[in-house]
């Protein structure tokens, strides 16, 4: 059992413990049930008692009867409460812990599987806190409580309890472990037969294309085949132990049967007691079982709680300084290095470079140069692993780390190369931008960025649901809702990462010339793949492995006829644009 | 759920129809349930028989085979759970196998046309997920219901024997319990579980749009009302669970009510109407018949979490193919290449605008055209023309001076090498990825292909060279290599006349440009049609006509 999740039950510490109680109380009860049970039944049956003779202790059963049902209702709410505070609490704690781990973290993980951890993985915990934890209470307690009551009753029946039910906890803990072992291998075969059927699904054009979907029915056939007969093959030696549980469970029943039977005959047990046992044997197992049952519940959480407590583990980054500066004068990397998580290679290696408010600084090189990386920094998703960026705000440097994050990336506009679309409106989308903005100022940010002409076409014009990551928008169409937002800030630094890349000419062409008038005395940092787009930068970088290889102004690299003139050669039709 | 289309016998039949061809198997599962239950009925009842007899203390022969009876169930019981399960679960996969091949059947002709607008991961991921959760048609829906109904007879049958007023008891009680209950469970919490489905979707929606928006958000300072959104969602689902839980502890409460009140009423019931001797015969009986009835609450739940899987299932495969097989067919092999496009005009839907519009295009073998157009505009809808995936409404293609329409698709899809924007790899070897292409190539052939397509040096740079596995568990292609490998194929395949849709779309420029090389280099020879909004290649490269969209 994870100790870190039964941990988590003091976030429900009074419905546990109430839990607890309950099933005590249900094992008494069950116990009472019993007795008063038997004791009408030899009334009746020895004493030839009649149905008012017997009143008295109907009436006593029938307020048993209810008070249990009234406890099993009690025991399932408090359970279920446990399962719900906690679930609860870790569904935060857990999406608090991921949007602190940062861009950084949710980029190298998969976003899917942070999802479906958050949500599916802790939903798995319910059934441990609702079901699993509950069962190995019972099971344990009630037991107890029927071997005290049997030992007090009749001695031959108290030692084939005593000497079966540990053996069926034996076997229960057989059935533990072939049952993981089992699972293990069915669901890492379950897995991948999915998987593969998956695969064929999403390539079913491409096997179309090379007319091979109809040869495909043949393997799905045969890999599912495989897996029942490889399945079932394990399946029946997994099967084994729970039939050695039952089967335990179920000839003990009979053995304390034919042995209290034998003793009556003999005179040697009262009917009353011998029907008492005969009722409370069965119920001796039952928890039991029960547990038996419950124990691929226990593994599953157990799995989804390696998921969890792992990215709950993962330690978080230095929280930075709370230095607050709004009138950034100058930016200025010296040796600035970064690896990437790995550790193998450095994205960035010894970057020394200096940005002045109203420069336009452009960095250009191949996929993988270091520029996302440059770009990432500056916004403090991530952090020098050497190294220092300094802030100047005209009198004053200021490590970038000592200053506080969000206080810094107030002061600074950033479009990506595909900005994400949040699943509401239009309007809302651009508000992000400037949370007090006006419609009329919204509308102003849509124009400037080609957006309000398609956006009033819209037949709910700004008040259009985007969808999912925009979906309802085309690519250029969600690109310049972003650049909205951008143009509903007015602050000192702006960061382009291609964000009119997958604008159309004319649209392109227009949302530059708004660009330049909006940022016009700013700090502009571009990061470009298409040269055609830098050539009127002030400064440019050249990046490549992760080192500045050039830098200067578009005349002077194309003199110097290095790194930045072969990149341009290699874009074919931009080296044109220099001329 | 959908409107049911009046055409489609309902869902329930439907899956029924998929569990037909193994009602022997299902036959023999339901039998062995029946008689494990049997079994531990008989073994509560002949014990309670056995040990009133004895109290009677008539002598050892007073019991006859009673003990011996007791102990067979003991034994039975198990043993008959044992096969049981086997059973059960031999149902299970062969369904699932079943279903696989089933909906990919039905799903094949459709795609691309009718598939593409699955084709996202997540909807393709959820009807994977749709068919697992069929294949416990039978465990959990199917079986426990029928179950209950041949115990219920059973037991009443039995204790008919015993007591006409005291079978009737018990029954009632099995089917109030049986019947009642599970449908007010079903009917209270058909509100809250459509309100906790609502609720928990929006939070996952809220989570996707805050994990994969963080850069974003975090950027414009918008993270901390995200979570803070997140957070509230967070509440409304603890308290639709708190909802739910209520009548789960409530049902729970019933059903230990209904079992021991069926109980009770059968002994008060049987006082002075039965022998004294069966008096604990018919009341341990009775508690030992509710555990068929027990898991019926259970197989309400399911039923419902299958109907919607299933409604699901059978929404994407309802629809009819937009393009059947030519009738009557030209069986001779192609050998003249020339491609033919006349007046041809071609939209997807009668609503849609026109796509292509009277195009028209002669390509003789070995020719070159490039079809230039914003990204966006539907160029690719060539491919679905020339590779019959949809239909053209007006104009006519011929290939070798055949008619498209009289070709049989296979042998068409046979002309034509394909490459598109995003290139699919298949879960498995590098070799086998391109071995698709042409099942009977040899491993030579395979390499031939790959080193023509330049991607050669890169495979022998992998850890296990052609046998690296790509993708889920192995290693992960570039863009670029993702295109030559796709390149590969097509060499592979050796297909004479290439259509190359906006293959260097996702590519950095200079990658771009180092593919397309590659690739107009390996089509030496060959009729090539270049779909692209990339205006640069029309200078680089040589084409025989060029055509704007």
């Amino acid at each position: 059992m994870d100790r870190r999740l039964m941990a988590e039950t003091h976030r429900a510490r009074l419905a546990f413990v109430a839990t607890v109680i309950l099933g005590v109380i249900g094992g008494i009860l069950i116990i009472g049930q019993a007795y008063l049970l038997s004791d009408v039944i030899a009334s009746v049956f020895l004493e030839q008692a009649n149905l008012s003779q017997v009143t008295t202790s109907l009436i006593g059963l029938l307020i048993l009867i209810l008070l249990r049902s009234a406890n099993g209702a009690a025991a399932s709410w408090t359970a279920s409460e446990v399962a719900i505070r906690v679930k609860h609490d870790l569904r935060n704690k857990l999406t608090e812990h991921i949007l602190k781990l940062g861009p950084a973290y949710t980029q190298q993980e998969r976003s899917g599987e942070l999802t479906i951890t958050a949500t599916e993985g802790i939903e798995t915990l319910d059934g441990f806190f609702r079901d699993y934890l509950p069962a190995l209470f019972t099971s344990i307690l009630i037991p107890l409580a029927i071997l005290v009551v049997a030992a007090s009753m009749d001695l031959l029946t108290f030692i084939v309890l005593l000497i079966t039910g540990p053996l069926v906890i034996v076997f229960m803990v057989l059935i533990g472990m072939v049952a993981a072992a089992y699972s293990h291998t069915r669901y890492a075969q379950l897995g991948q037969m999915s998987a593969h059927f998956l695969d064929v699904m999403q390539g079913l054009f491409t096997l179309k294309l090379f007319n091979r979907s109809k040869a495909q029915i043949q393997t799905i056939t045969h890999i599912t085949d495989q897996y029942r007969e490889s399945t079932m093959n394990v399946l029946r030696v997994a099967f084994l132990s729970a039939f050695m549980l039952e089967f335990m469970a179920t000839i003990s029943v009979a053995v304390v049967a034919v042995e209290i039977g034998l003793r009556l005959l003999a005179g040697g047990i009262p009917f009353q007691q011998a029907l008492f046992l005969l009722v409370i044997a069965p119920e001796f197992y039952m928890p039991l079982r029960n547990l038996g049952a419950k124990f691929h519940t226990g593994r599953d959480s157990a799995a989804a709680a390696e998921r969890i407590y792992a990215i709950l583990n993962t330690p978080l980054p230095e929280q930075a300084g709370d230095s607050v500066i709004t009138d950034i004068q100058r930016i200025q990397f010296e040796q600035v290095s970064h690896a990437y998580a790995d550790g193998t290679r450095p994205a960035l290696a010894d970057v020394s470079f200096t940005i002045e408010r109203g420069q336009h600084v452009a960095i250009v090189g191949a996929t993988g140069s270091g520029k996302s990386t440059l770009m990432h920094l500056l916004l403090r998703f991530i952090q020098p692993s050497q190294g220092t960026i300094r802030v100047h705000d005209g009198q004053l440097a200021h490590n970038l780390t000592a200053l506080d994050a969000a206080a810094w990336r107030q002061q600074i506009a950033w479009v990506p190369q595909r900005s994400y679309l949040f699943n509401m409106s239009i309007t809302d989308n651009i508000r992000i931008g400037q949370p007090e903005a006006t419609q009329e100022q919204i509308v102003q940010a849509a124009k400037a960025a080609a957006a309000h002409d398609f956006i009033i076409g819209f037949p709910q014009g700004y008040d259009t649901l985007v969808g999912e990551n925009g979906a309802r928008l085309s690519g250029g169409q969600a690109q310049r809702v972003a650049l909205a937002r951008m143009f509903l800030r007015h602050v000192p630094v702006y960061i382009f990462d291609e964000a009119t890349a997958s604008l159309d000419q004319d649209n392109e062409a227009q949302v530059k010339q708004a660009i330049e008038q909006h940022t016009a005395g700013s700090m502009v940092i571009t990061i470009a793949h298409r040269l055609n787009t830098v050539a009127e930068a002030d400064h440019i970088l050249v990046l490549d492995g992760g080192h500045i290889v050039e830098q200067g102004n578009h005349a002077e690299l194309i003199q110097a006829q290095g790194a930045y003139f072969h990149l341009l050669q290699a874009y074919g039709e931009t080296i044109h644009a220099g001329q | 759920m959908q409107a049911n289309d009046p055409m489609q016998p309902p869902v329930w039949r439907q899956l029924l129809q998929l569990l037909r061809p193994f009602s022997k198997r299902i036959a023999i599962a339901l039998l062995l349930s029946v008689v494990t239950i049997g079994s531990s009925i008989a073994l509560m009842m002949t014990s309670a028989w056995l040990i009133s007899t004895a109290a009677l203390q008539l002598g050892i022969t007073s019991l006859g085979v009673a003990p011996t009876g007791v102990r067979m169930f003991g034994i039975s019981r198990a043993v008959f759970r044992y096969l049981e399960r086997l059973a059960s679960h031999d149902v299970t996969f062969r369904l699932l196998a079943r279903l696989r091949v089933w909906f990919y059947e039905r799903i094949e002709p459709l795609s691309p046309a009718q598939f593409e607008a699955f084709s996202s991961g997540d909807l393709m991921a959820r009807v994977v997920t749709d068919i697992e959760e069929l294949q416990n048609l039978y465990i959990r829906v199917v079986a426990p219901p029928i179950v209950a109904v041949l115990v219920t007879i059973s037991v009443g049958f039995v204790f008919a024997l015993l007591d006409p007023l005291i079978a009737l008891i018990a029954v009632s009680f099995m089917l109030v319990a049986g019947t009642l209950l599970p449908y007010m469970v079903w009917w209270i919490g058909k509100h809250i579980g459509r309100h906790l489905v609502a609720v928990r979707a929006t939070m996952n929606q809220q989570l996707v749009d805050t994990i994969q928006g963080l850069p974003d958000s975090l950027a414009y300072g918008y993270a901390q009302s995200q979570l803070s959104a997140l957070q509230s969602t967070n509440a409304q689902v603890s308290e639709r669970e708190r909802q739910e839980s209520r009548l789960e502890s409530l049902h729970t409460g019933l059903s230990v009510l209904m079992t021991n009140l069926a109980m009770f009423c059968v002994l008060v019931a049987a006082i002075g109407r039965v022998e004294g001797v069966f008096l604990a015969v018919v009341a341990l009986g009775t508690i030992a018949a509710f555990e068929a009835i027990t898991p019926l609450a259970l197989a309400a739940q399911h039923l419902d979490k299958e109907l919607t899987a299933a409604s699901r299932v059978f929404e994407m495969i309802a629809n009819a193919p937009v393009i059947e097989e030519p009738e009557t067919t030209v069986s001779a092999p192609l050998t003249d290449y020339s491609l033919s496009i006349q007046n041809v005009s071609f939209r997807y839907g009668d609503a849609d605008p026109y796509i292509y519009e009277d195009f028209s295009l002669d390509l003789a073998y070995g020719q070159r055209a490039a079809i230039v157009g914003e990204s966006g505009s539907g160029k690719s809808s060539l491919v679905n023309i020339l590779l019959r995936f949809w239909p053209y409404q007006a104009g006519d293609v011929s290939l070798g001076g055949v008619d498209l329409k009289s070709l049989p698709h296979e042998d068409i899809r046979r002309i034509f090498g394909v490459m598109t924007q995003r290139v699919h790899l298949f879960n498995t070897t590098i070799m086998e990825n391109i071995r698709i292409a042409n099942k009977p190539a040899s491993d030579d052939a395979i390499i031939e292909a790959a080193k023509a397509a330049r991607v050669h040096d890169f495979i022998m740079s992998l850890p296990e060279g052609y046998d690296t596995y790509v993708g889920e568990n192995g290693v992960a292609l570039s863009g670029g290599e993702r295109q030559r490998v796709a390149l590969a194929r097509i060499l592979l395949k050796d297909a004479p006349i290439w259509v190359l849709d906006e293959i260097t779309a996702n590519l950095d420029p200079i990658t771009a440009n180092e593919v397309m090389a590659s690739v107009m280099q390996a089509a030496e020879g060959r009729t090539i049609i270049l779909m692209t909004h990339h205006l640069a290649f029309l200078k680089t490269f040589q084409f025989d006509a060029i055509i704007e969209l």
